[in-house]
């Protein structure tokens, strides 16, 4: 069976990795030891892995709506381990972007 | 009867996104048995080894976490008392009677809002239905267990910002000891306490966190550390998001593994510790200890086990 991986790119890291089209973008990156993604439950509960897609299309399984709400989802914000990639994609961790921020201020 | 007043967690509530998902996991992984399910779609899970009608409630939601946690206590009267001191604490909010029934096979509730902001009820009678292996000539586990078969529904560990007026009311209210606590900084600031209504290390347990009403656990007995690896190859089996562990905690000494279920919610399942009596000196760890308190083995503080919440 031939199945088209679609390539993942962590904006900001360089990080990139191959994700098959019904694997969670979370689980890809860990399985292959790759990082970027913090994990945290790996069930759409806890926000740990809360990614904003910035390139690329998906699909998504249901997620806590205390984490991602409706307009966020609609902005393109959702939790990497209840996201599945139809195309290849370009993602920026919420928690590096809050990192980002955060060192901005520091300086 | 020596113990009185509470006398032990009884149920603990959960939200999950998608109920025959979380019913997979409940039932074939950690491996309750299901016992009813009511008019609104909630499922009720006991242990094998409970008498009691349930201990685990679950809901599907729009968002995981828990609704609140049940302790059984000794008698219709220690109900109303306790209802009314928790009352006249001022310690509580929200404070509610929940009529017979709302839960099968269960009476009257009295629930409220502790300051941490999770939501505690005390009740006096739920059904036995009994454990599996019967009552009568029992053998020491019944045949036709599935999962990690815990015996028991054991404790929770919440977080939440007032952790002074909740240790407050579970001590000089509820009658609960303090087995084990935390401290950090110079002025030695409680950032955990460990709370035990009987002779466990801990019924429940907070920690100290700036937000309201989380939800760190739902923990599980079981008989011994081969029991804990036994869990351990299930998760691995059965593809279940694994936290940390098999390990060994500092506090309480128990021998542990933590995972998930499909909703983000962290269970634990464990085995030991040791028999705390009302009058054993609270254990005191500091904060540069807190690594090998945590995780005796690993002694080094984990960011997900300790941030990752519902």
């Amino acid at each position: 069976m031939h199945t088209t991986m679609h390539t993942i790119e962590i904006a900001g890291s360089g990080e990139r990795y191959a994700c098959a089209p019904g694997q969670d973008l979370l689980r890809a990156m860990e399985s292959l030891g790759r990082r970027g993604i913090p994990a945290g439950c790996r069930g759409g509960g806890c926000g740990v892995c809360k990614v904003h897609v910035e390139a690329g299309r998906f699909h998504t399984g249901k997620m806590s709506r205390a984490c991602v709400s409706d307009a966020e989802q609609g902005e393109g914000f959702v939790l990497a381990c209840k996201a599945y990639p139809d195309s290849n994609l370009r993602l920026r961790p919420v928690a590096l972007l809050r990192r980002c921020l955060e060192r901005q201020q520091t300086r | 009867m020596a113990l009185t007043g509470v006398l032990r967690p009884g149920h603990v509530a959960l939200r999950v996104l998608e109920l025959e998902a979380a019913l997979r996991h409940y039932v074939d992984v950690l491996g309750l048995i299901e016992t009813a399910r009511d008019a609104q779609g909630r499922v009720y899970l006991k242990a094998w080894d409970e008498h009691d009608h349930h201990s685990v409630v679950l809901r599907q939601a729009d968002s995981p976490g828990m609704d609140y946690m049940g302790f059984r206590v000794d008698s219709g009267h220690t109900l109303e008392r306790l209802a009314q001191e928790v009352e006249q604490s001022g310690l509580a909010t929200g404070c509610q009677w929940i009529p017979a029934g709302e839960h099968p096979h269960t009476g009257v509730r009295f629930r409220f809002t502790i300051p941490t902001g999770h939501a505690i009820e005390l009740f006096a009678e739920k059904d036995k239905v009994g454990c599996l292996t019967g009552d009568s000539n029992p053998d020491p586990w019944p045949d036709d267990l599935r999962g990690m078969a815990p015996s028991r529904f054991d404790h929770c560990l919440l977080y939440g910002d007032d952790l002074d007026g909740t240790v407050k009311l579970f001590r000089d209210v509820l009658g609960f000891s303090l087995t084990e606590q935390v401290v950090a900084g110079p002025d030695k600031l409680q950032i955990a306490a460990f709370l035990s209504c009987s002779n466990k290390a801990h019924d429940v347990a907070f920690i100290r966190h700036p937000e309201k009403n989380r939800f760190h656990h739902a923990s599980f007995n079981l008989d011994n550390w081969n029991d804990v690896l036994k869990a351990a190859d299930i998760i691995s089996k059965k593809d279940v998001s694994l936290d940390i562990g098999p390990t060994r905690h500092g506090i309480t000494r128990g021998a542990t593994i933590y995972f998930f279920d499909p909703s983000g919610n962290r269970n634990e399942v464990f085995s030991g510790g040791y028999i705390a009596y009302p009058d054993k000196p609270t254990i005191t760890w500091t904060d540069e200890e807190l690594g090998r308190a945590i995780f005796y083995h690993d002694r080094k503080l984990n960011d997900a086990f300790l941030n990752v919440l519902t």
